[in-house]
């Protein structure tokens, strides 16, 4: 009898442990004589269970975890028995209620194979979207990615229809697609999962978005802190130059898209789009003016689509199942499904992909089951490190743009980090001052200086040194960085800093 | 001085090689240092006017970028590198107390080395592993939910000894 067997090789399952746990897996049935096939799988995003071994048993896949090295011999046994009898075992994988209650499109592939085969990949619909557009004109493919209502999910929401019509209506002979995959923000691993999970889904949305605008180059600008990420992409290219996915003949239809896959150096500010075109041009990572809009003077001066990578992913759904099928899922303008990274002080982390429109006590407690040291929540940073801290008054609201908007706050990229009442807001609002001068780019005075100035007012008021009179400078201090900083860095950093005053006062006085 | 100077012309052999490989490509400077740094450790003096004069930019503006990117280092690290994540999700998990604990274990802060040559410290902003803080990165290994004690571990298995 053979086994067949998966264990993601996903960053997370690796920092728990998943490598030792496949060289003990190994021996064990060697020394059983058990013929084993093991697959490398990617995560499906249920982190809290890492390692998480599956097992096809009877026609569907057993989940086990988190597993350890130790479980090994008794897990094998259990197989060769009754695998429900095991202590860590955990039912039908597409029955955990963690991820049958999602809605999971961009995420649908996660886990389920290796992320690198591309026979697995196109069992799986994968291509199906780039056939369609192969054979669309590209104001076709255009006008159904603004039809589905898709907005930018790297954090600004920009509707990304109307960003490729502007770079297809621009005249220049050589266009390009950028994918911004420097995920800095803390609590969010969307991007990583995926890259991770189903690589060729991101390549896939790229060549299809080079086809609808005409560009014939594309970049993956990636964060230095994603190693992994980085083998499989670069991986993933090569065996998609291979089959002709890439290259000046795409799949014999005579269109050509070309790939290059960058690190970045370690700097949050890249993920800002202008400043990853001066990072990807060879020069510091500082923001430019806008306008010109990169759509229009973008990658060395020409026409460039800069989207992140789950708005490139959301593509290949549009292409395959219809702009109305992403268009039906979410509430008001924000459309189709938003991946909420649960991140932090929580019980079940991991990732959930549900339609806009859930609200965020629904997404800590019901899916994150609260914090994992037990303590009651406190405060919940939504939207990276430029986020606004909500306190319990604020859980209810639905994660949408505008009605986050409404409430000072941001989805940004659905990174959800969740805090016990142990936290100190004021060392909290500290560290978003800290933050930003570390990570300014310098170009402008009120980030590059303000920053400094914001960590200096926040120590006096942690000191308690004349509190009511720093704490009124601060407030204008946040003022002048909202209103005079180039790009999101200086002028998103007042949000976490001001809610932290307007919600948890009592920490600061 | 004879080492020295022979370590000298072949790294020099290196950093031209390099120079080669990237110098037709566009916007090339990134991947050019990221390799130099890879083959050498760090990014020696002695590259910049090399690079500057291959690539048709100033010595400034070569010393400009690696002066910006955290990830460039212009002197030779420890045997390994030690990053510590120090973003939000992985101070929700005790992220600042583990941050003390090892400048402390070291006696080092970031950005310096142990006495022994064996670790640099490195402060880090999140590396997308926020589900199962805290983080820290070894090397090129990511390890995940590390206390104290999983610290002293990873630490002892490098050879830092505890009396260090």
């Amino acid at each position: 009898m053979s086994l067949r067997l998966f264990l993601p090789r996903d960053t997370t399952a690796l920092a728990l442990g998943a490598d030792a746990v496949a060289i003990a897996l190994q021996r064990a049935a060697a020394e059983r004589d058990l013929p084993l096939q093991l697959v490398r799988n990617g995560s499906r995003g249920l982190f809290w269970l890492e390692p998480l071994l599956e097992a096809e048993h009877a026609g569907r896949r057993i989940a086990f975890g988190p597993v350890t090295v130790a479980a090994v011999p008794s897990l094998l046994e259990a197989l060769a028995g009754d695998p429900g009898a095991h202590p860590l075992c955990l039912g039908a994988t597409a029955e955990l209620p963690y991820l049958q209650s999602q809605q999971r499109v961009s995420f649908a592939r996660a886990g389920l194979g290796d992320p690198l085969c591309l026979d697995s990949y196109r069992s799986q619909q994968g291509f199906v979207g780039l056939q369609r557009a192969l054979h669309l004109a590209p104001r076709d493919i255009v006008s159904a990615v603004t039809e589905s209502g898709l907005r930018g999910r790297g954090g600004a929401a920009f509707p990304a229809g109307i960003k490729w019509q502007t770079v297809l209506d621009t005249p220049g002979e050589q266009k390009y697609i950028v994918c911004n995959a420097d995920e800095g923000d803390s609590g969010t691993f969307a991007d990583r999962l995926l890259m991770e999970a189903d690589p060729y889904q991101l390549l896939e949305g790229m060549i299809i978005a080079g086809l609808a605008v005409g560009a014939t180059q594309g970049y993956i600008y990636l964060r230095s802190e994603y190693p992994r990420a980085a083998e499989i992409l670069a991986q993933a290219i090569a065996r998609a130059r291979a089959e002709h996915y890439l290259g000046d003949d795409i799949r014999g239809s005579g269109r050509a898209f070309e790939l290059h896959l960058r690190s970045g150096a370690g700097a949050y500010i890249c993920g800002e789009e202008t400043a990853l075109l001066e990072s990807l041009e060879g020069r510091r990572g500082t923001v430019r003016a806008k306008p010109p809009l990169p759509a229009v003077h973008g990658l060395f001066g020409r026409p460039t689509v800069v989207n992140n990578v789950l708005t490139l992913a959301a593509v290949t759904t549009i292409m395959e199942k219809g702009a109305a099928f992403y268009r039906d899922l979410g509430t008001g303008r924000s459309r189709g499904t938003l991946a909420v990274q649960l991140a932090g002080n929580i019980r079940r982390g991991g990732l959930v992909e549900l339609a806009f429109g859930a609200t965020l006590r629904t997404l800590v407690e019901d899916y994150g089951g609260g914090t994992r040291s037990g303590r009651p929540v406190r405060a919940i940073q939504v939207g990276g490190p430029l986020g606004a801290y909500l306190p319990k008054s604020q859980w209810d609201t639905p994660l949408d743009y505008e009605a986050f908007a409404a409430i000072g706050a941001m989805l940004g990229h659905g990174g959800v980090v969740v805090f016990d009442d142990s936290v100190d807001m004021a060392q909290q609002a500290r560290f978003a001052m800290e933050f930003c001068a570390a990570e300014s780019c310098g170009k402008c005075t009120p980030c590059r200086i303000g920053s400094v100035r914001g960590v200096e007012v926040l120590d006096r008021v942690i000191a308690r040194q004349d509190t009511a009179r720093q704490i009124d400078l601060l407030r204008d201090l946040c003022g002048t960085m909202e209103a005079g900083s180039l790009c999101a860095m200086g002028g998103l950093t007042p949000y976490p800093v001001r809610s932290a005053l307007d919600h948890f006062a009592e920490d600061f006085s | 001085m004879g080492v020295e100077q022979a370590n000298s012309e072949a790294g020099d052999q290196l950093i031209a090689a390099q120079i080669a490989r990237f110098r037709d490509v566009p916007g090339g400077l990134l991947p050019l240092l990221h390799a130099v740094q890879a083959s050498l450790g760090f990014i020696p003096a002695t590259a910049v006017p090399a690079i500057a004069g291959a690539l048709g930019l100033s010595r400034a503006e070569v010393h400009g970028v690696i002066s910006f990117y955290h990830d460039f280092r212009t002197a030779p690290a420890g045997r390994h590198v030690l990053q510590l994540c120090r973003a939000e999700a992985c101070q929700a998990m005790g992220g600042r107390a583990l941050e003390a604990h090892a400048r402390a274990r070291l006696g080092i802060d970031y950005g310096g080395t142990s006495s022994d040559g064996a670790v640099t410290l490195e402060a880090v902003y999140c590396l997308g592993n926020c589900a199962c803080s805290p983080s820290v990165r070894l090397d090129d290994a990511i390890h995940a939910r590390v206390d104290n004690a999983r610290l002293d571990e990873l630490l002892a298995e490098l050879g830092v000894g505890a009396g260090e």
